[in-house]
């Protein structure tokens, strides 16, 4: 059972890794399952929510965020990150932001032809922007979302988090 | 109609120790301000559109301090979708003033789309800010401004200006603020006692 667990990316340890990183708002737009993790996180009491309606706008309020002292995650899917790729450049690079990027991947398999072309064209779009990434496929790859937030502070760039699996327990 | 310059010279009895972010008003506001580590201009290199969740953030990152942003509606046109984001969390801190001068004034002065009948004001009023006010002339603003900054936010602002349209190519522009992004947020943070 354990192992099965562990096969699985859990909202649990994602809210875990957000704390312990001392994230204060989760700047987000809902992923394809993230309603699980939406929950964990609105009772979370160290954590603000702040919903946006396109994900460009993201980065500019992260950008906000950290220049009044706060520590910012965004949450948002690769459909989205690569629509807001000025933002990206602007808000995010542009500033020296050093934000983590949770960014939902949607299509990506590790078996077989990957036709989604959302999951096709993200890793491009990234190396285009120069912007580092890991993926994280499960509770064992849990430490790459620290890896990713100890990057971003000590180079001041965003850093992606790839999440390569759906966050499990949408229908619990 | 308004002109930019007198709208910042009314508002500067009211700013006090507010995180002011200027976008283009800055060409005024610079030789105004008293205050300018507690100023955040960030253009140009930022993408446009995106000024108004940079103070949407701010404001919540600073929730004891005023946060007053000068916003004009070309940028608020690319982000009309952050509107209800900021009636969500209802900033108190937060006044956001959109200078409406119909066009896009850096790039020669093309209008905006449906520049003459759009009401900026209803706009956010409908996405939940619960106080709203549009001016048209100087009078009229003078008379109401110290109730919009005494009162709580998140206000809206919408203020018809004359336009001033800008033809020179961009490298020969002058260029107003002389710091860079960086030197903004390492003075924003000294003054403000966050540790870097």
């Amino acid at each position: 059972m354990a192992q099965a667990s562990e096969a699985l990316l859990n909202p649990e340890t994602v809210l875990a890794e957000l704390k312990k990183n001392a994230v204060s708002h989760v700047v987000w737009l809902p992923d394809s399952e993230t309603n699980w993790l939406y929950l964990l996180m609105k009772a979370e009491p160290s954590l603000t929510l702040v919903a946006v309606g396109r994900e460009g706008l993201a980065f500019s309020t992260a950008a906000g965020l950290y220049f009044g002292g706060k520590t910012p995650a965004i949450l948002i899917q690769n459909t989205g990150l690569m629509e807001a790729g000025d933002s990206l450049r602007g808000w995010a690079l542009g500033l020296n932001l050093p934000v983590v990027l949770i960014v939902g991947y949607r299509g990506w398999t590790r078996h077989g032809v990957t036709t989604d072309t959302a999951a096709v064209y993200v890793e491009r779009f990234l190396h285009a922007f120069g912007v580092n990434y890991y993926l994280v496929e499960n509770d064992r790859d849990a430490p790459r979302f620290s890896l990713a937030f100890e990057e971003a502070r000590k180079t001041r760039r965003p850093v992606t988090v790839l999440v390569g699996d759906e966050y499990h327990g949408f229908n619990r | 109609m308004l002109q930019m310059a007198d709208i910042l010279k009314a508002f500067k009895e009211y700013r006090g120790d507010a995180l002011v972010v200027p976008g283009k008003s800055a060409r005024y506001w610079t030789d105004l301000t008293t205050r300018p580590e507690l100023d955040v201009p960030l253009t140009p290199g930022s993408a446009m559109g995106g000024r108004v969740a940079f103070a949407f953030g701010l404001a919540l990152a600073q929730p004891d301090r005023k946060v007053v942003l000068f916003d004009s509606e070309g940028d608020l046109m690319m982000a009309f979708n952050i509107l209800p984001s900021i009636a969500e969390q209802a900033p108190k801190n937060f006044y956001h003033f959109v200078l409406d001068n119909e066009c896009y004034a850096t790039t020669g002065g093309q209008p905006v789309p449906n520049a003459k009948n759009i009401a900026y004001d209803v706009i956010a009023r409908g996405a939940g800010y619960a106080r709203t006010f549009a001016y048209d002339n100087l009078e009229s603003f003078q008379i109401n401004l110290e109730r919009i900054m005494s009162g709580p936010g998140p206000v809206f602002v919408a203020l018809k200006i004359v336009p001033e349209i800008e033809n020179e190519p961009i490298g020969q522009r002058k260029r107003v603020s002389t710091r860079n992004p960086e030197q903004v947020r390492q003075d924003l943070w000294k003054a403000l006692g966050i540790a870097g």
